[in-house]
């Protein structure tokens, strides 16, 4: 039942972009780790870590899509889910520093002794252990999400207002994660990582390990919400997106099934979180930033939104302009870039880069076949 | 006129008594008393700003009433359920500006509103069975669509829409349906052919329509209920509502 689930219509562009995925995740670990340092086709380990950090945001622009482009829940907090799958796991990276920290305290972190603690707090316990904190991963986000989805749901809170009220969620929690007594390291944040399962996160073979898992990620993350979208679920979600009022009237509960779509959103955006965190090798309060949320949506926006692929497109693709740009002379208009291209995609190119291109493909392909309907204005 | 029949509310589908409601002290509903019996179809007239979708509101949960009983079935309180709830009782709506999902196809339209069980997870891991897939081939015959399956329902044309809403009703096979003003923005002959859809729905489901075309009224047969300022004015067949004389200075004192 499940493969049928995750494979039944999948379309063309579905295979492509898992064939694009799988074979990436092969042959860039392959290239860095087996092709010798001078070859053309050898790709360094910080090229590897920096792709690796795209494909993160790719996964969390996937997850941004299935609720923005298919439910039409503009979420500008979805850094949030991010930030807090990545801090689970960066409290199971902490724990694995063991004694080698600074102040050398087999059980506290660094940070803990420099405060002057006596003891773990209970929200610490148990993520020494692996398992538990991938449990973390999914569970924290997810929990936030289906509590917070609960409360604005049921009160039927829409549009505007509940994107402002996601905002407010990751501005909270900035604020929050910033305060050293809350024990997250506070503004420095988790860094200074030692090792993964045993393995030096620095080293070389590590990285190609977590990158190729990024890929595993990022393409079961697509298969999960491609199931999800081309299930009759989905099809009621699109309708709530359309017409949210006419779903209730046949009979469907909109709450529960926003509910459920934004949960799995945010345990997507968890796992982005937690992959990003090792090849980064620090998260800290700025990932809660509500400027990063709202960078997400302009991924989206740009690649295409409502259409899986075109979100992880424009991940990669806004991310590898910005690290061009800001790497040159013209580093302090980046924001202006972007600010920028977003007008410019929601003026012009209203269904983003794999919505243009597919539609003049099929202008192409069959010129006299009828226009599609116009695409939903965005919220 | 208005007082119910003791028993009414034992022997009646719907029974509506005393209903009132009010939009910042603009009373759009006041005093409305109106009882369905089950299998019954019920004509629905009255000039612009009767209240009669706000009534369908009230009925379909969509606007809560200040005052008054709403009952289904005998002993449901209608007041007391959300939009979903009462959908799934068996009371389905066709809405006057017709309201179709745009982005789906015709096809994904019935099938969304094809009567199952409406959790996340049936949904989900739905899969339409042949019995289902033949329900929905019949009923795209019915509304004359069946050509058109696999356009988006945005791409049709006011009058289309308005069939494939009531194919989507057909869908729901609910127990009552509430059917608002169905030959808006169609010719004569669709209206003649929406009129006979009706007849033949209403063989096996208790129907309330609401409607401005008396010819289509007059083709329906069926008793009359004129409301006027939020309440009944009238009731009774055609000919007789039509002769009252408070009815023919409402229609003509606009
Ligand atoms: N949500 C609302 N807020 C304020 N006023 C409303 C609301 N809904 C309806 N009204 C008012 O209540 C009155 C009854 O409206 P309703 O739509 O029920 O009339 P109707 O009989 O269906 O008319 P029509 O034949 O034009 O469809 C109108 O004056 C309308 O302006
Ligand atoms: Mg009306």
């Amino acid at each position: 039942m499940i493969s049928r689930f995750l494979l039944s219509n999948m379309d063309r562009r579905g295979y492509v972009f898992l064939a694009l995925v799988a074979a990436i995740g092969l042959l860039v670990p392959l290239a860095n780790l087996l092709v010798p340092a001078g070859s053309p086709f050898h790709v360094s380990t910080a090229t590897m870590s920096l792709w690796g950090k795209y494909l993160c945001y790719a996964l969390l622009a996937l997850s941004l899509d299935l609720v923005w482009g298919y439910c039409g829940i503009l979420s500008l907090g979805h850094g949030a889910f991010f930030a807090l799958g990545g801090y689970a796991m960066g409290m199971y990276l902490m724990r694995q520093i063991g004694s080698r920290g600074v102040y050398g305290n087999p059980v506290l972190p660094d940070f803990m002794v420099f405060l002057n603690w006596q003891e773990l707090p209970w929200y610490w316990w148990g993520f020494s252990s692996f398992p538990f904190a991938m449990l973390m991963v999914l569970a924290v986000p997810g929990l936030l999400a289906f509590v917070f989805g609960w409360f604005a749901f049921r009160s039927r809170v829409t549009g505007v207002y509940l994107s402002i009220i996601t905002q407010a969620l990751t501005y909270a929690l900035l604020l929050a994660f910033f305060r050293n007594d809350m024990g997250f390291g506070g503004n420095n944040g988790l860094t200074d990582f030692k090792d993964i399962l045993g393995f030096s996160v620095q080293a070389q073979t590590t990285r190609a390990a977590l990158f190729a898992m990024t890929c595993v990620m990022l393409a079961s993350g697509f298969l999960i919400a491609r199931g999800i979208v081309s299930s009759k679920l989905g099809k009621v979600v699109i309708a709530i997106r359309d017409a949210e009022s006419r779903t209730r009237f046949l009979g469907y509960r909109v709450d529960r099934f926003k509910l459920f779509v934004f949960t799995v959103s945010a345990c997507m955006a968890g796992v982005a979180g937690a992959l990003y965190v090792p090849q980064v090798g620090i998260i800290n309060p700025g990932e809660f930033a509500p400027a990063n949320s709202i960078e997400t949506v302009i991924w989206v926006a740009v690649g295409g939104r409502g259409t899986l692929v075109g979100a992880a497109l424009g991940a990669v693709v806004v991310n590898w302009a910005k690290t061009m740009f800001t790497s040159g002379f013209m580093a302090p208009y980046w924001l202006f870039a972007l600010g920028v291209l977003f007008v410019f995609v929601t003026l012009f190119m209203p269904k983003g880069i794999l919505g243009t291109a597919q539609g003049w493909w099929e202008k192409r392909r069959k010129p006299a076949a009828l226009p599609a309907a116009e695409p939903a204005p965005a919220e | 006129m208005n007082a119910p029949v003791p028993g009414a509310l034992t022997s009646s589908l719907l029974y509506l008594d005393g209903v009132s409601v009010s939009f910042d002290g603009f009373k759009a509903i006041r005093g409305l008393s109106l009882t369905i019996a089950p299998g019954e179809m019920r004509a629905i007239i009255g000039p612009n700003g009767a209240g009669k979708t706000t009534m369908m509101d009230i009925i379909t949960g969509k606007t809560r009433p200040d005052e008054g009983t709403v009952m289904f079935g005998g002993s449901v309180d209608l007041t007391r359920l959300d939009e979903a709830a009462i959908a799934n009782l068996g009371i389905g709506r066709k809405f006057q500006k017709p309201t179709v999902f745009d982005f789906h196809t015709i096809e994904d339209n019935i099938l969304l509103a094809l009567k199952s069980q409406r959790t996340v997870l049936k949904t989900l891991f739905w899969q339409t069975a042949s019995a289902q897939q033949k329900r929905i081939d019949d009923i795209l015959g019915i509304v004359k669509l069946a050509d058109k399956r696999e356009r988006l329902a945005g791409s049709l044309s006011h009058g289309q829409k308005q069939w494939l809403e009531i194919g989507m009703l057909l869908a729901q096979d609910p127990k009552l349906l509430l059917v608002d003003e169905p030959a808006a923005g169609m010719t004569d002959g669709e209206t003649a052919q929406t009129a006979v859809l009706l007849k033949e729905i209403a063989r096996d489901h208790s129907v309330i329509v609401v409607e401005h075309d008396m010819g289509f009224i007059r083709e329906l047969g069926v008793k009359v209920t004129v409301l006027h300022e939020g309440s009944v004015l009238a009731e009774g067949p055609l000919d007789q509502v039509s002769a009252n004389e408070r009815v023919v200075e409402v229609y003509l004192g606009r």
